[in-house]
């Protein structure tokens, strides 16, 4: 069966109210064609996991621009003023979580643990409501593991099996998220023949991808 | 002379090129956004090290020596930058493990305030400003060395005090305040000064100081 489907195909996956993890980091390694075409599609309420909301009009952004989330898991907001509006006027949820933090509870997700032992946050607002463990003498958070509906992958070169392969830092969270949603569609800049990634330099095994969309990279 | 006398035109030089000396020769440092990305302009030349940046490089610029596409290759401000010869691109996964692990020798950021005990605040002002921790509080708790460059004071306001007051980013982890008026190591018994500004009398430091304020025996001028 053939991985490669439309980019609206592809979204046809998503509907209003699911979560959905977006690699990147500040824009570069979000697959912004698929953003897009969820714009496109009207979708709304959306659960969004990244590493951050990008910056004005530039990838995952536009989907806080357009009101499309409802809630962002996400470690930093800074650069993109809109969220800090709709949080203000109490139409945007955002929880913040440690970026190392955020990357174990999705490994977790993706690993099938139960959450991890963490000293970051400890003796934060972090820590609100949080067990803390303590291990060898040293006290820990524990951190539960984050999954998703949909994750939306960016890969640079990416075979007919789904294997991936990034290109420079674009690949940030990327290969972390794919382990864990429940749908993983990967948006390629390059579709490439079998082999044309020699099987030591793959990234991402295509046994985590279940659909590819051609078109990346803006 | 006092306080008001410094010139503030070359503050966060004054800052970048004293913390450049902390820094030894095959250290791997992570450098937070701001003044610290001043820093490895003043390092000797016989002094190489090898930058972390969280968004996934070991080697990054910090000024570009190869070809760099804006698309595929930033910093982790989001800004254009580039990797060296020799430099590593890791998923956020390694890149973490690196940061939390304890691989780190020393990170060099901003502070909102510090205090006696080496507490760090610099995330969230609560109501105002809440652009979110970032990487920021698991580079404080990771890495071997945590090192607050910063003006020692904000708009006239003690920023060096008894007990921080904005929301933590982690406990007792700072080792060593560098400001423009002077060098503050964290110890047991609190903060100790132990360089100055030779443009101030230690009293100008104690006065922009909220924290109790140990005077080195060996106070030296800060170079």
């Amino acid at each position: 069966m053939s991985k490669l489907i439309s980019v609206e195909d592809a979204v046809a996956n998503i509907s209003d109210g699911m979560s959905i993890m977006a690699g990147g980091f500040m824009g570069c390694g979000n697959a912004h064609n698929l953003v897009q075409a969820i714009i496109d599609a009207g979708l709304k309420d959306l659960t969004m996991i990244s590493n951050d909301a990008s910056m004005p009009g530039y990838g995952i952004a536009k989907l806080v621009e357009q009101r499309r989330v409802r809630k962002l898991i996400t470690s930093h907001v800074g650069l993109n003023p809109q969220v800090a509006v709709q949080m203000n006027a109490g139409e945007l949820e955002v929880e913040l979580v440690p970026q190392g933090t955020l990357v174990e509870r999705i490994r977790s997700g993706g690993a099938g643990l139960g959450g991890v032992l963490t000293p970051t946050g400890i003796g934060t607002l972090v820590a609100d409501g949080k067990p803390v463990i303590t291990v060898d003498g040293r006290e820990y958070l524990l951190e539960k593991p984050l999954r998703a509906d949909v994750a939306l992958i960016s890969g640079y070169r990416v075979d007919k099996n789904g294997n991936i392969w990034y290109r420079g830092d674009a690949r940030n969270f990327n290969p972390v998220m794919a382990t864990a949603a429940d749908v993983v569609i990967v948006e390629a800049d390059h579709l490439v023949e079998l082999g044309d990634i020699p099987a030591e330099d793959v990234v991402t095994p295509g046994v985590f991808v279940d659909y590819i969309v051609t078109g990346g990279s803006l | 002379m006092t306080a008001t006398t410094l010139d503030r035109s070359n503050l966060k030089e004054i800052v970048a090129r004293r913390v450049a000396r902390e820094l030894r020769d095959g250290d791997f440092v992570n450098l937070g956004i701001g003044l610290p990305t001043l820093v490895p302009q003043f390092l000797p030349t016989d002094v190489r090290v090898t930058l972390q940046a969280e968004v996934g490089m070991v080697g990054a610029g910090p000024c570009p020596e190869v070809d760099a596409d804006p698309r595929y290759v930033v910093d982790a401000g989001g800004k254009p930058a580039s990797i060296r010869i020799g430099g590593a691109f890791i998923d956020s996964v390694t890149s973490f493990t690196l940061i939390r692990g304890g691989h780190v020798d020393a990170t060099v950021l901003g502070a909102l305030q510090v205090d006696s005990e080496g507490n760090l605040a610099n995330w969230i002002i609560p109501g105002k400003m809440v652009p979110g921790m970032g990487g920021a509080m698991d580079l404080v708790v990771g890495a071997k060395r945590v090192i607050v460059a910063m003006e020692h004071t904000q708009r006239g306001e003690p920023k060096i005090l008894p007990r921080c007051t904005l929301p933590l980013t982690a406990l007792g982890c700072v080792n060593l305040i560098v400001t423009e008026m002077g060098v503050i190591e964290v110890q047991p018994y609190g903060l100790l000064l132990t360089e100055i500004n030779p443009d101030l009398e230690v009293a100008d430091v104690v006065a922009a100081t909220a924290a109790p304020l140990r005077i080195s025996s060996s106070l030296t001028v800060m170079l």
